[in-house]
């Protein structure tokens, strides 16, 4: 069995647990969709006192933040293995058992848990998404659909590996390191108005050290097909997402040097 | 005063025992870094971006920027979330325990959730003091940095108030406290009142910012009392009879919260003894 | 060449240290002191394939780190290390495919899931192919009667079903050493007795290799042909059990039912170990005094209604060994 089976083995194994209580997941999945409203409860209030904010309207603010939303929701479904990793694997030592598996750990920890209730906030990150779309007027085509996707899957690397760095620093602190809500939950916020909004050394970061603009905010503008008021050239719009990728693959090298002490210090 | 020290004794042991979680606090401290920073960034960017409705704003952008920092150093001293040693009690099935001391329930778990706020909020509060409002006028961003009050009046009117709003907040607590005890779990409960709050208090947004024609429903419901009267009492937006208008609010809702929330304990209490909970 | 191999086994562990309070959190933040604890110095044993072997010693002595290293969680710090050819650590995947471990206090099934749902997930996770799974999970099912317990979730079974369970999901790859580590632990009398019938039984029947560490020494006298004693990181012993307990203890004991109240007994060689009403139990040495003669002479000056022979209990014989090597508990 392949690795893809493998994850859609345990996804299922995973549903099948949860619906045990299907009472709990539901109730959850619909908090986490009335939650999520609050997040644009603020920039509507703001346009609505002030108009716009150089030059961005409400609907603008919706695709970015949908966009940005949407990726980290998608990510959130398969990754709270790496979320709680320290304290319930580390600390406990159940990272031994999962060593003790012919499988590569991180494809373990992928198939920890699939969270139900996540679906709440996916939808209301699609509805703002396409709401948005639609009142500034997103001619959508099939290049653009494809552009969305590409844009969706750097943005969930991205936050995937945000997810793995959290679970790499949780070898050396044997503690889950909440202070990454900051990066992943405060990312969203940030990311919800564009980064020209932003000083430059706050944009620097967001484009540099942890890259959620190029997943949230260089796409978004070729998928709104504005161009970058910061002076980007066109064609690293489109290319921005890549970053994602890159950063995935750079957490990735965290994780193993995370592994290889753990394997020498044995805790 | 002899009446008073079981539940003096309550209030200082949880206060000093949760002064202990600098980890906790130090991480909070981060969270709120961020969260106040990228909002003073958007708010000074929209003030910048309509001059006419800046000029027109029920605050300015810097009663905004100092409303931002109070309200992200005072987050701990809303009701978020039940509190967790009631949550546990109620699990466990120990409440039983604090129904025999001799000591009225519902004055000890309120002196109790007093304290749990409190010490989460003061060293958040003071690390913030010292991050908005030194750091950043030291390193010449004092535009974007925590301002003292404008007047004396101001200074003293928050210092009355912020004593009230912990004592509103505590009383919500206790609400929540026994719809825990009543549904037997703080799950649901946190998530529903988590949105509320931070809306409602004003944490997301300053109340005064919503559209005008929701100003004054959204000044007289009880959440404004736990954080946005007091903030808007020390930018000096609320002042004269505004601030004694202010000050009335939150009294009225403290009142007003502690006896319903009396009534229902003792609603729930008979239950769980019926039931020999 | 034996299936493991261990020759000079070294480990240390570097233990951070710091000094309490806020002002020690924040010198450990500029400057870690760190202590070094030898794990394990020296350690060096083999073992033929289909042998079962207990390993024991004090908490601490170094059998986890031990069999950490032997499952490929741990790296040592030198020695060899090989298991069926491969050495572990750095042949992980293919090692844990061939080993099956079982951790008494830790589950390897999912918690909210039935028994049969865990057995198939492994079985995808070990890529065990379907036929030879299904066959060997009913013949396993069998062997460690868990039909009764299949469609329930984990975490409603008992102890010693689960740990049954356990043993099953270890052993559904067909592996060719288990690793039990305290299997017995928490369990009752009649689930000890079974986890032990069924470590024999796939022991024997199946040819499994078995490494077994265990505080309980029951589990030892019941299954283990051989034991090795592992004390501050060191192998103190490797032999069979009776010849451990012979060389530890020449002790016999003696339990004497007097007609009346016990006597004072005052001989030389002979130590009374416990007394209770009319019965006295004696402890000697029967190289110094035989024990037709003990016995000849007791009869004589007393009146005596039953006599047994005894050897003192297996706990005993260990602490005793622990004891003479200054091996005991820290």
């Amino acid at each position: 069995m392949n690795s893809f089976h493998l994850i859609l083995r345990y996804f299922s194994a995973s549903l099948r647990s949860q619906l045990q209580y299907p009472g709990s997941a539901i109730m959850l999945g619909i908090g986490a969709f009335l939650t999520t409203i609050i997040d644009m409860l603020a920039a509507w209030a703001l346009f609505d006192r002030f108009g716009q904010v150089q030059g961005w309207s409400l609907g603008h603010i919706a695709v970015f933040y949908g966009v940005v939303s949407t990726s980290f929701a998608l990510t959130d479904f398969f990754t709270r293995g790496f979320d709680v990793f320290g304290g319930e694997c580390v600390k406990t030592g159940a990272f031994d058992r999962i060593l003790l598996r012919p499988r590569s750990p991180a494809l373990q920890l992928v198939g920890y848990e699939f969270r139900l209730s996540r679906f709440g906030r996916l939808a209301q990150a699609l509805l703002v998404l396409f709401v948005g779309a639609a009142v500034v007027g997103v001619a959508w085509s099939p290049d653009k659909a494809l552009l969305l996707v590409w844009t969706i899957a750097g943005g969930v690397a991205l936050f995937t590996g945000l997810l793995v760095l959290q679970a790499s620093f949780a070898f050396w602190t044997t503690e889950s390191l909440e202070v990454f809500n900051v990066l992943t939950y405060g990312g969203i916020q940030a990311a919800q108005f564009p980064l020209s909004l932003y000083a430059a050394w706050f944009r620097n970061f967001l484009i540099f050290v942890v890259p959620l603009g190029c997943v949230a905010y260089y796409p978004v503008l070729a998928i709104l097909e504005q161009p970058d008021p910061l002076g980007a050239p066109d064609w690293w719009l489109p290319t921005a997402p890549a970053m994602g990728f890159l950063f995935l693959a750079a957490s990735f090298l965290a994780w193993r040097a995370g592994i290889a002490r753990y394997t020498s210090t044995g805790s | 005063m002899d009446a008073a020290r079981p539940y003096l004794a309550a209030f200082s042991s949880r206060f000093l025992l949760m002064l202990q979680y600098r980890a906790a606090a130090i991480a909070g401290f981060a969270t709120q870094c961020w969260w106040g920073g990228i909002k003073v960034m958007i708010y000074a960017a929209f003030f910048a971006a309509a001059p006419a409705a800046a000029a027109a704003s029920p605050m300015t952008l810097a009663q905004v920027i100092t409303y931002t920092w109070l309200a992200q150093a005072l987050l701990a001293l809303t009701p978020w979330s039940a509190d967790p040693e009631v949550a546990l009690s109620v699990r466990t099935g120990s409440v039983a325990f604090d129904r025999l001391r001799p000591v009225d329930t519902y004055s000890l778990w309120y002196v109790r959730g007093a304290a749990w706020m409190a010490s989460r909020a003061l060293p958040r509060a003071a690390l913030m003091l010292v991050g908005a409002g030194l750091v950043l006028p030291l390193v010449g961003l004092s535009d974007w940095a925590w301002k003292p009050p404008p007047t004396l009046a101001a200074a003293a009117a928050f210092a009355i108030s912020l004593p009230l709003a912990l004592a509103l907040s505590s009383a919500f607590l206790m609400i929540v406290n026994i719809i825990v005890a009543a549904t037997l779990t703080d799950r649901g409960v946190n998530v529903l009142f988590n949105s509320l709050i931070i809306v409602f208090s004003g944490n997301l947004l300053p109340l005064a910012l919503y559209p005008d024609w929701a100003r004054t429903a959204l000044l007289v419901q009880p959440f404004a009392g736990m954080m946005d009267i007091p903030l808007r009492l020390y930018v000096g937006q609320l002042s004269g009879t505004g601030a004694l208008l202010g000050l009335g609010l939150q009294a009225f809702w403290t009142v007003t919260l502690i006896l319903l929330g009396r009534w229902a304990m003792a609603r729930v209490m008979r239950r769980l003894e019926v039931q020999g909970g | 060449m034996p299936q493991i191999l261990v020759e000079d086994l070294a480990k240390t562990y570097r233990v951070a240290e710091r000094d309490p309070g806020l002002l020690g959190a924040v010198k450990g933040l500029v400057h870690r002191r760190h202590r070094t604890v030898q794990a394990l110095r020296d350690v060096s044993f083999s073992l033929e394939a289909g042998e079962l072997l207990g390993f024991i010693g004090p908490n601490g002595a170094g059998k986890s780190t031990t069999i950490k290293i032997l499952s490929g969680i741990l790296k040592p710090d030198a020695g060899t290390v090989l298991v069926n050819g491969r050495v572990p650590f750095t042949d992980r995947i293919a090692h844990v495919s061939k080993i099956g471990v079982v951790f008494g206090q830790r589950t390897q099934l999912w918690w909210d899931l039935p028994v049969s749902e865990g057995f198939d997930l492994l079985a995808d996770i070990y890529r065990v192919e379907p036929a030879r799974y299904r066959a060997n999970r009913d013949e396993l099912v069998a062997l460690l009667r868990l039909e009764r317990v299949l469609d329930q979730p984990v975490r409603q079974l008992s102890l010693g079903q689960r740990m049954r369970a356990e043993i099953a999901a270890a052993l559904l790859h067909e592996p060719d050493i288990l690793f039990l580590d305290e299997p017995t632990i928490g369990l009752d009398a009649p689930s000890k007795l079974a986890v032990r019938e069924v470590v024999r039984r796939l022991n024997r029947e199946r040819g499994v290799t078995v490494l077994l560490t265990t505080h309980d020494m029951h589990d030892i006298e019941a299954l283990a042909q051989r034991v090795i004693v592992i004390g501050h990181g060191q192998v103190l012993a490797d032999s069979p059990f009776e010849t451990l307990r012979a060389n530890v203890l020449a002790e016999r004991r003696l339990v004497v039912d007097f007609a009346h109240e016990a006597p004072e007994i005052v001989m030389a060689g002979v130590e009374v170990r416990r007394r209770q009403g009319q019965t006295l139990e004696l402890a000697f040495d029967p190289a110094r005094t035989p024990t037709p003669n003990l016995i000849a002479a007791l009869a004589a000056a007393h009146e005596v209604v039953d006599i047994h022979v005894g050897e003192p209990a297996i706990e005993e014989v260990i602490a005793r060994f622990y004891d003479l090597h200054g091996a005991g508990e820290a």
